[in-house]
């Protein structure tokens, strides 16, 4: 009898672990991305443990929802998504696999970042296929954009209080500091982009209009004809020729396309340069947070803008 | 739209107020005779503009009441859920999706000859979140033969205990690639050792139920899944009683090596009845067969470079014990195949596949394939496939296989 109960013990204990909670109190929060790891760190101080899934060097739209993953996903007390069908590709398999309750859609713990921001190029009318992958919920690069991070800020504030309610202050007290933050470096990077506003540019996909607008760029044309779709030799004529009428020199690429197409149009426009940015934290060493992102992109950009402009 | 009509208005009206005026001072030369004509146009001027304006609005109104506009916000706003195309009635309806798939084949083959061309099957997909409890997958497949679920499932995702459970119509969790729908295999057809002992196409699939749970260490992803089928299955089970069920249970571990590679290694098992002992639909013999099975996938993927290159290699080795009125036929199968994505858009790849057959186990075929895909985007993909088979009766087939993969509509993500 007692061999017995302890043997109902140990399978009782054996399927029970593994779902304890975290042993310091620290909220365990995953991310889709290192932009979004790095708000929720900003925000979260030491009261949260931060995971980000995808590296900030690789394409966010094909991730492999591998399942070391699932082991992650299984453990977070909050998922933070990027949203607008950012992650259609593998975020589900991996939700769906994670055998956790409290992220799942519509869970208290899942929280889509894209809720409150400003969102660009919402298409309207039929949308098919033909205009390639297009994003029936608008451009999901959006945290490209410091207003936009601030907005994301709140949420994951908002969200963590409610999670956490005896860390509110803290974690409002830590949001006013990058908040607080993030503001001065954007008089910083508004005063270095100030001398080039209205200067066109090429970028490789569309994942850089909240970025250009914000600082006052004009994005005129894309290396891929299509949203998702490879350069082609068509296009990338039409392209050279329109880089040439408009004395358009600089193209701006994301670091896991191929530099290839970028730089044979380079070659064929006067004055022509490519830039490699980082299109998130991680993107690249320098880019370690949020606010270095923008540190490292503006410092490159208006390095490049400079030479090309003589400005 | 709105302002463009505004700016061409008022440019309309400059043009002619500025005719009226310049007709005006060639008749009348007096200052003061032309100051009154241009204030009077400018009333005039001002009431048009007037009338215009408030049509203008009512227009605008109009428009705004009668279309779900989506109005970017400005920074700092808040900005609701989209409204795409789609109306309110459609909010509810799963993703659907078609998947195409046309097969040619050029060459010979006495012994299993496919047809020159054919669309064996479209695979039409139904997916959506059921309740706060569970999602629901359907995949029907349209054939030459009719209509068939192929699969048809609920899932519960988030059921107490780390448990994943399955209820429905499946594809067992037999090793690798009996779980996977065809247009995702990484050739036009299936391996020998599929097609002579785990089911062919269809594969072991059946109703059934399946839990599977995460085996915590501190190592490795280890997952443990257990299933209870019906117990028919192509020509693999056959279920004369409703007591003869077919099990199944697989073991998966998983390892991450590095970012870009990973090792993927699994177990499995399966059990039922089999036909053999059938005779004027009763089952005399009540014979079963045994499954082992062993898979081992190792995938490279450079993470900055992912779009261009990648490799999978995977191999399945597969035991059978058939008991049968002979008595019992061992057989044993496997293949090897990798397949290297060279370019955006290419892939290379190779395989080699070797099999007894599961009723006799001294027959043996072994085949090798070479193979091309291209595929212009995610949605659509063109394979060539050149195989040779050496049938065990003896024969030899020299065969070229195409394939055209195609798919409309929102089709789910696949699991790793």
């Amino acid at each position: 009898m007692n061999i017995r109960a302890s043997g109902i013990a140990a399978v009782v204990a054996v399927f029970l672990a593994g779902n304890t909670g975290n042993a310091q109190g620290r909220l365990n929060v995953v991310t889709s991305t290192e932009d979004l790891a790095s708000i929720a760190s900003e925000v979260g101080g030491d009261k949260v443990s931060v995971t980000a899934l995808a590296k900030g060097y690789q394409d966010p739209h094909f991730v492999d929802p591998k399942p070391s993953f699932i082991l992650a996903v299984n453990r977070a007390d909050l998922y933070i998504a990027v949203g607008r069908d950012l992650e259609i590709g593998w975020l589900p398999p991996l939700v769906t696999s994670s055998r956790n309750a409290k992220i799942q859609p519509g869970g208290q713990g899942y929280l889509d970042a894209s809720l409150n921001v400003r969102i660009l190029e919402i298409p309207t009318g039929q949308i098919t296929r033909a205009m390639g992958d297009v994003h029936p919920f608008g451009n999901p690069h959006y945290w490209l954009e410091p207003g936009n991070g601030r907005l994301m800020a709140q949420a994951i504030r908002n969200k963590l209080s409610e999670l956490s309610p005896a860390d509110k202050a803290y974690f409002s007290q830590r949001y006013d500091d990058f908040d607080r933050r993030l503001a001065t470096a954007e008089k910083r990077w508004d005063a270095a982009m100030a001398p080039y506003k209205g200067t066109k540019v090429v970028t490789y996909h569309r994942s850089w209009p909240n970025f250009m607008e914000r600082f006052g760029l004009e994005v005129i044309g894309y290396v891929e004809p299509k949203p998702g779709i490879p350069p082609s030799p068509a296009h990338t004529i039409d392209l050279i020729d329109e880089m040439k009428r408009g004395g358009i020199k600089l193209i701006v690429v994301e670091p896991y396309f191929s530099l290839k197409t970028p730089q044979a149009i380079a070659s064929q426009v006067p004055g022509g340069k490519v830039l490699v940015l980082a299109p998130s934290v991680g993107g690249v060493k320098q880019a370690t947070d949020f606010i270095q992102l923008f540190e490292y992109n503006i410092g490159l950009l208006a390095g490049a803008l400079k030479q090309v402009t003589g400005r | 739209m709105q302002v463009q009509t505004r700016v061409l208005l008022r440019a309309l009206m400059a043009v002619v107020l500025f005719g009226r005026v310049a007709a005006a001072s060639a008749q009348t030369a007096d200052p003061q005779a032309l100051r009154q004509e241009i204030e009077q146009l400018r009333k005039e001027l001002a009431e048009v503009q007037r009338q215009y304006g408030d049509r203008l609005t009512a227009l605008e109104a109009r428009l705004v009441a009668s279309a779900p506009s989506v109005v970017p916000a400005a920074p700092g706003e808040s900005i609701p859920q989209p409204q795409v195309t789609s109306g309110a009635s459609k909010v509810f309806n799963p993703d659907i999706a078609v998947i195409g798939n046309f097969l040619g084949a050029a060459g010979r083959n006495t012994v299993n000859p496919s047809p020159a061309l054919e669309m064996p099957e479209s695979e039409v997909s139904f997916q959506a979140i059921v309740d706060p409890y569970a999602r629901a997958d359907f995949f029907m497949s349209f054939g030459e033969e009719g209509v068939g679920v192929e699969e048809g499932f609920l899932t519960f995702p988030a059921i107490p205990g780390g448990l994943l459970v399955k209820v429905g119509k499946m594809r067992a969790a037999f090793g690798k690639l009996n779980t996977l729908h065809s247009h995702v295999v990484p050739w036009t057809d299936r391996p020998l050792v599929t097609d002579n002992l785990v089911g062919g196409e269809e594969g072991i699939s059946d109703a059934g139920v399946s839990v599977a749970r995460l085996i915590t260490n501190p190592w490795i992803f280890l997952e443990a899944t257990g299933q209870v089928y019906r117990g028919d299955s192509a020509d693999v089970f056959y279920s004369s009683t409703p007591g003869d069920l077919s099990y199944v249970g697989h073991l998966r571990g998983y390892q991450d090596l590095s970012d870009d590679t990973n090792v993927d290694l699994g177990v499995s098992f399966a059990r039922g009845h089999n036909a053999s002992g059938v005779v004027d639909d009763v089952d005399a013999g009540r014979f079963a067969t045994d499954l082992w099975g062993i898979d081992a996938t190792v995938r490279w993927r450079p993470l900055q470079q992912a779009n261009y290159r990648t490799f999978l290699g995977r191999s399945e080795l597969v035991w059978s014990r058939r008991d049968q009125p002979g008595g019992v036929q061992s057989a044993f199968g496997y293949y090897v195949s990798g397949d290297y994505q060279f370019a955006r858009r290419w892939l290379a790849g190779a395989r080699y596949d070797r099999s007894d057959r599961a009723a006799d186990e001294g027959v043996r075929d072994s085949g090798h394939s070479l193979l091309l895909t291209y595929r212009p985007s995610e949605f659509n993909q063109i394979r060539g496939q050149y195989r040779r088979i050496k049938y065990g009766e003896g024969p030899k087939a020299n065969e070229l296989l195409f394939q055209v993969l195609f798919a409309i509509g929102a089709h789910g993500a696949h699991p790793f």
